[in-house]
């Protein structure tokens, strides 16, 4: 009503009453128009530098692939020095996927037992130091692993695989025709013990936020500890624990040092898990880059873009999960 | 019942009927590490991971029958469960451990002041001497300028979201951010490469920080985001109330408020990219002198140089490359211990 009326005695007019709108709010003065201005514009700029990141990749892998002999996706085979170049992601694509799913299956319930052991079980005093030590093993940097898991874990391996490779040989996944331990189940376990600290670090997070009523009310009830943690812990912290995975499976995918250090590779697929070979994404780009032309980087950058891709993919699950549990929290508190 | 002194007796409040005293977890592990070693020790295994795993499902096992005859199916479940979770503790723990150890005890073989303040120059592979100073200053510089880039701009990304931003735009960046939290390292390498190849560069240090602070930007808008959300509403609404413009507001009360925060968080991320080597493999390329221009010709970088050490095969390399190694995780250590020092003492008042 009262606007119709101001609207009335001027002629109504749209720009007017816009300038009036910001000069309420205080935003017309030249500071805070820079100001604003200034990190409106980082925003921005972060998404630029997203987009330019998928435009280029993509731009050069279009370039690589048009003049690929293979088929990109099926070729077994990293030739780009020939002419016509032959190259496909297929060992890629597999060894990525295998070194992962190796890497969550060793990881995600050893980091869920201990995040639960950090908030359930540990002795309190414990706690603090145990959850301070793990965010350091988080800093560790990824070279270092690698050297550790080429130096130290190798030789250590090969224990293990003979007892795989007699009691689990006949399956043909675990058999083991002797050598260096340099293949996909050590990279698998390498990779394991980089994402334990942060899987642990968020399910853990998740698993404090537990309302302490649930658990008070389950042991109430009589219920044990773990019968606590079955029903009240775990179904309050399964989505974030997924999400803590998901987190863990995007480091594993683009994972490059500690896998380039570890695997001896080659360009096939082993169906066995314990012989050397094989390879992944991110290695295959640092080992290859080298002894690269011009031609061959476009062809690693085109392999590099398939990883881009996978790792956005995985990463905006994972956060859509975690934004969906803060709307149902939300709703409850 | 009550004159046989079993272990139930001692204890006739309570209502679960019979339970295992203090000591049977221990007295089980003991016995199961002894049979473990027994038995790998009568099948001629030597690995200590068999005996180890042997020892700890023989643990599991024992808990989970003792305690169901003793006590009951839902008190050795319990247990079962406490034991698996102690176990996946300390399975984590032994690399863990391991690799500290490991990194400590060939680190120190020729970790000096020698090694600290030489570079690689003349000496071959298969040589020993030489040393890092080459790689610690082409890190420190590298870092340095990717700080330079990516802290303002993270700062003012997280001002942007947490002081002014509202609808679609502000959602898309923090939705990308998300994004760009998980970008590999090598993708971020591969984008400025594919910049270089573009324009027909040479390697040279400044490409290997931009990579860096492609990966840094995220972090630091994260967690300075963290950090500006702390600051308490009723300190920006006393500063507006007083007629302070807004972006005065924001340097003179929300800034400083959180200041340490905002500290721990920029050298936080700082330690994790000065340990990441595939975007200096791709774009630095590494080198054997000293050279202290990042705008021209190759640099080395610590993280670069242990992978090369271990590449090229020989054992004087390696010890240099566990020396690195030692150099780095020090480096990173300490600025996450400073980082954290901060951070607890100059932890935002929130509230009263």
């Amino acid at each position: 009503m009262d606007t119709t009326q101001i609207a009335d005695a001027p002629p109504p007019t749209q720009p007017p009453t816009a300038e009036q709108k910001r000069a309420a709010r205080g935003a017309t003065r030249p500071g805070d128009r820079i100001f604003l201005g200034l990190s409106r514009g980082s925003g921005i700029l972060l998404l630029v530098i997203m987009a330019a990141i998928a435009g280029f990749l993509t731009y050069r892998a279009v370039l690589a692939i048009s003049k690929d002999d293979g088929n990109f996706l099926t070729t077994f085979e990293w030739n780009t020095g020939v002419n016509p170049p032959v190259f496909g992601i297929a060992v890629l694509a597999y060894g990525t996927i295998v070194s992962s799913i190796i890497a969550m299956v060793i990881a995600v319930p050893v980091s869920v037992a201990i995040a639960l052991f950090l908030t359930h079980y540990a002795p309190r005093r414990l706690r603090g130091p145990i959850a301070y030590v793990i965010d350091l093993l988080a800093a560790v940097p990824s070279i270092v692993y690698g050297l550790w898991g080429a130096l130290v874990l190798v030789p250590h391996m090969n224990g293990l695989f003979g007892w795989l490779n007699d009691y689990l040989g006949w399956t043909g996944v675990f058999s083991w025709q002797g050598g260096a331990a340099r293949s996909m189940l050590t990279v698998g376990i390498l990779l394991a013990i980089m994402i334990l600290p942060i899987i642990t670090n968020v399910s853990r997070e998740v698993f404090r936020q537990v309302p302490q009523m649930h658990e008070e009310a389950a042991l109430a009830l009589g219920a044990t500890r773990w019968e606590v943690i079955r029903m009240a812990v775990i179904p309050f912290g399964r989505s974030g624990v997924i999400s803590a995975s998901m987190l863990g499976l995007g480091r594993a995918l683009g994972e490059t040092m500690a896998v380039a250090t570890v695997l001896s590779p080659d360009f096939l697929i082993h169906t066995s898990l314990l012989d050397p070979g094989g390879g992944t994404f991110a290695q295959n780009i640092a080992s290859k880059f080298s002894e690269a032309t011009e031609f061959g980087r476009d062809a690693l950058i085109a392999s590099g873009l398939v990883l881009f891709v996978i790792t956005l993919l995985v990463n905006g699950a994972a956060r859509a999960i975690i934004a969906r549990r803060k709307e149902y929290s939300g709703a409850n508190a | 019942m009550s004159t046989t002194p079993s272990v139930a007796a001692k204890r006739p409040s309570t209502l679960r009927g019979g339970h295992l005293p203090k000591w049977a977890p221990w007295a089980i592990a003991a016995g199961s590490v002894a049979l473990g070693l027994g038995i790998s020790a009568a099948a001629g295994l030597h690995s200590s991971i068999q005996w180890a795993l042997i020892a700890a499902i023989l643990y599991v096992l024992g808990t989970y029958v003792i305690a169901a005859r003793v006590e009951n199916r839902r008190q050795a479940k319990d247990r079962v469960v406490t034991s698996l979770v102690w176990v996946a503790f300390l399975l984590a723990v032994v690399p863990l451990a391991s690799l500290v150890w490991s990194t400590v005890k060939r680190g120190v073989k020729v970790f000096d002041l020698y090694f600290l303040t030489h570079s690689m120059g003349v000496v071959a592979d298969s040589e020993t001497g030489g040393g890092i100073y080459h790689a610690i200053l082409g890190t420190l510089e590298q870092v340095g300028l990717a700080t330079l880039i990516a802290a303002p701009v993270g700062v003012l990304t997280a001002i942007y979201l947490v002081e002014y931003g509202r609808g679609n735009l502000a959602r898309a960046v923090t939705f990308f951010v998300d994004v760009m939290t998980g970008i590999p390292s090598i993708v971020a390498g591969l984008f400025i490469l594919s910049l270089m190849l573009m324009f027909e560069l040479e390697p040279f240090g400044f490409a290997g920080s931009l990579a860096l602070a492609i990966l840094m930007m995220p972090v630091v808008v994260r967690s300075t985001e963290e950090m500006l959300k702390l600051v308490p509403n009723e300190l920006r609404e006393a500063s507006l109330a007083l007629g302070v413009p807004k972006w005065r507001t924001i340097l003179k009360v929300v800034l400083p408020t959180s200041l340490g925060g905002i500290t721990t968080g920029i050298m936080l991320s700082i330690a994790r990219i000065a340990g990441e080597t595939a975007p200096v493999l791709l774009l630095v390329f590494g080198s054997k002198f000293i050279n202290a221009n990042p705008f021209e010709g190759a640099q080395a970088s610590l993280p670069l140089y242990i992978y090369q050490q271990y590449g090229s095969g020989e054992v004087t390399a390696y010890d240099r490359a566990w020396a690195a190694s030692l150099t780095l995780i020090a480096f990173v250590m300490i600025l996450n211990l400073v980082a954290r020092g901060i951070a607890r003492w100059k932890a935002p008042k929130t509230g009263r």
